[in-house]
């Protein structure tokens, strides 16, 4: 990449953050995130009261307190990777076409900075927002269960990093997808995708606790397809990797019993993923009529 | 040196329609060039094509000697699109900034200020995009197209926001801008606008060039009428020199002479002429 171009690139990439920050949509991203930071700390609170009680009651057989503190961060997770995707589906989704439409793109496409530019500036400030904003969201949501349940997962960062890959990877096929449709349709069939991606991971849980095989394996190669469900459930497993015994055995029966550890290659995996999407629409926008 | 854009055998279709069969064109020197055309004749691909936002099917296109999207070639140009939208939450100041930036100006405050003035915006520095009306916005973007001062302007309908007075603003700003060296490539359906300023005229119709000169060639004489006892008597070949002579001859001829009028065809009778009738397409 040339000079002007890393420039430009940069230059669009902090155009995308004063847009997030001066667009009056966005408010709602604090709001929402600081409602569900409220509940979950009201949840977390009275989930840790009843598991008192049950502890003593199972007599030690089981660490209720860790299979709680597990539980919340899990389910903290699946609501901030959800409200992660659709910030990022909201940064990118009119990225191409949309913009285009509105004629936008336009005068920006005619400055001297390459498309491939525009395009990697418009994903790395999105990218960029989405990602801090899972990251900060994940440890706040980890503060909270730590200091209210005295519950920490073991590694701490990992999970929350998985999260960071999963909603980067959203981004990424979020502006593939802007370049092929306008932005309503485009923000519709990323959302759809993201739900074929809980859909997997429903699936492998489904073939998981029922052992069927065909299931199983179906929702794997789903996972693969939408890497970001694939993150999420190493996410997922890396949160109980530290927990033993019978414990962890009940955890990954939970509602997030589809935690899968795909290996460390997976990080690998997605990687590849995130250029070929990168090159792919590099690709078709170059090719575009604006 | 290569001229500043030279357009050759250029065709475009889009699925369905040929927006453009075969245009050539030339933008060199100082000069204000009139793109000309009715509705759907293709002035936009054609500005398009040249800001490398649309690629051609056919035919080639050089900008200052670059082909068209290279970042060389969008150093050269200053584009002001038909339709655009500036974001609504940056001020006039932050949107020429941006362009600055993206242009690679060293302008800075200052080129910011004068652009504003000169588009008469100097008022509205602060004030953001979203609370301009219409034609504000056609002024901030004409302000845009000149950052950087590029020697081509490439501007499609710059008026078509504006009320009379902000037009002739615009007419102004285009002269002052030759006069300063920019060439100008001025889109336009308005025959007024194209007729007063431009040097050089391109009458496009239905993706071909159909008619190209200076206006006021293009206008040119069109005969003589001379009004007598026993009618009207056309002499369409006859110019202003020619009028003593026909007079006398007349008179010669025992005819009472009551007027004489010097008939001109206007650009607009040339223009109706070859632009063929939407009916009969
Ligand atoms: N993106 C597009 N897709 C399909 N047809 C188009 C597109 N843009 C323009 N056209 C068609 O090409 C022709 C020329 O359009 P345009 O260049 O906008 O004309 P003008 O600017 O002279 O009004 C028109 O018939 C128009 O419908
Ligand atoms: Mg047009």
């Amino acid at each position: 990449m040339t000079a002007g171009a890393t420039r430009g690139m940069w230059v669009i990439a902090r155009y995308t953050f004063r847009e997030c920050a001066r667009r009056r949509v966005t408010v709602v991203v604090p709001v929402l995130s600081a409602i569900f930071l409220a509940l979950y700390g009201l949840g977390v609170h009275f989930a840790f009261e009843a598991a008192h009680g049950t502890t003593r009651a199972a007599g030690g057989l089981v660490d209720t307190h860790a299979l709680v503190g597990a539980t919340l961060v899990g389910l903290a997770m699946f609501a901030i990777l959800f409200l992660g995707a659709v910030f990022a589906v909201f940064l990118t989704f009119n990225t191409v076409r949309g913009d285009a439409e509105t004629g936008s793109l336009q005068t920006l496409v005619v400055r001297p900075l390459s498309r491939p530019a525009l395009l990697a500036g418009r994903f790395l400030g999105a990218g960029m927002l989405c990602g801090v904003y899972v990251f900060v969201m994940y440890l706040v949501a980890v503060a909270i269960t730590g200091r209210i349940g005295d519950w920490w997962p073991h590694p701490l960062l990992l999970p929350g990093a998985a999260l960071v890959g999963a909603v980067v990877i959203v981004a990424a096929l979020s502006v593939l997808v802007s370049v092929y449709l306008t932005a309503i349709p485009s923000g519709i069939v990323v959302l759809m995708l993201y739900l074929a991606g809980l859909l997997a991971g429903l699936l492998g849980q489904i073939g998981d606790a029922l052992s069927l095989s065909n299931l199983q394996t179906t929702g794997r190669y789903i996972a693969f397809v939408v890497p970001f469900e694939a993150l999420y459930q190493q996410g997922l497993n890396s949160l109980t990797s530290g927990m033993t015994g019978l414990a962890r055995v009940i955890v990954q029966l939970g509602p997030f019993g589809g935690a899968q550890d795909f290996g460390s290659w997976l990080w690998l995996y997605c990687l590849g993923y995130l250029l070929a999407v990168a090159a792919l629409a590099t690709w078709s926008f170059a090719r575009r009529d604006l | 040196m290569a001229p500043l854009l030279e357009v050759r055998d250029l065709a475009k279709r889009y699925r369905a329609t040929d927006a453009l069969r075969g245009v050539s064109l030339r933008v060199e020197g100082a000069s204000l060039v009139g793109l000309l055309g009715p509705n759907g004749a293709g002035k936009s691909t054609l500005v398009k094509i040249c800001c490398g936002l649309v690629h051609p099917t056919s035919g080639e296109v050089r900008v200052a000697g670059h082909a068209p999207g290279t970042p060389e070639a969008c150093a050269a140009i200053g584009y002001l699109a038909e339709l655009f939208r500036f974001p609504p939450w940056l001020s006039a100041d932050e949107v020429l900034r941006l362009h600055q930036e993206l242009a690679g100006s060293r302008g800075g405050a200052e080129e910011r200020s004068a652009l504003l003035e000169l588009v008469g915006l100097g008022y509205a520095a602060g004030r953001r995009v979203g609370e301009m009306s219409k034609g504000m916005q056609q002024r901030l973007g004409i302000a845009q197209a000149l950052i950087g001062s590029p020697p081509l302007l490439l501007l499609d309908e710059p008026t078509s926001a504006l009320d009379p007075a902000g037009r002739r603003d615009v007419r102004d700003l285009l002269v002052e801008l030759r006069a300063r060296g920019t060439s100008v490539l001025l889109n336009s359906h308005l025959l007024s606008e194209v007729e007063l300023v431009c040097d050089r005229v391109v009458i496009i119709d239905a993706g071909r060039v159909v008619a190209e000169g200076d206006p006021g060639r293009l206008a040119r004489a069109g005969g003589v009428e001379i009004e007598t006892a026993s009618g009207i008597r056309h002499f369409p070949d006859a110019g202003r020199d020619d009028i003593p002579g026909l007079v006398a001859r007349l008179v010669a001829e025992g005819e009472r002479v009551y007027e004489v009028r010097q008939v001109r065809s206007t650009l607009e009778d040339v223009y109706l002429e070859v632009v063929t009738p939407q009916e009969g397409r």
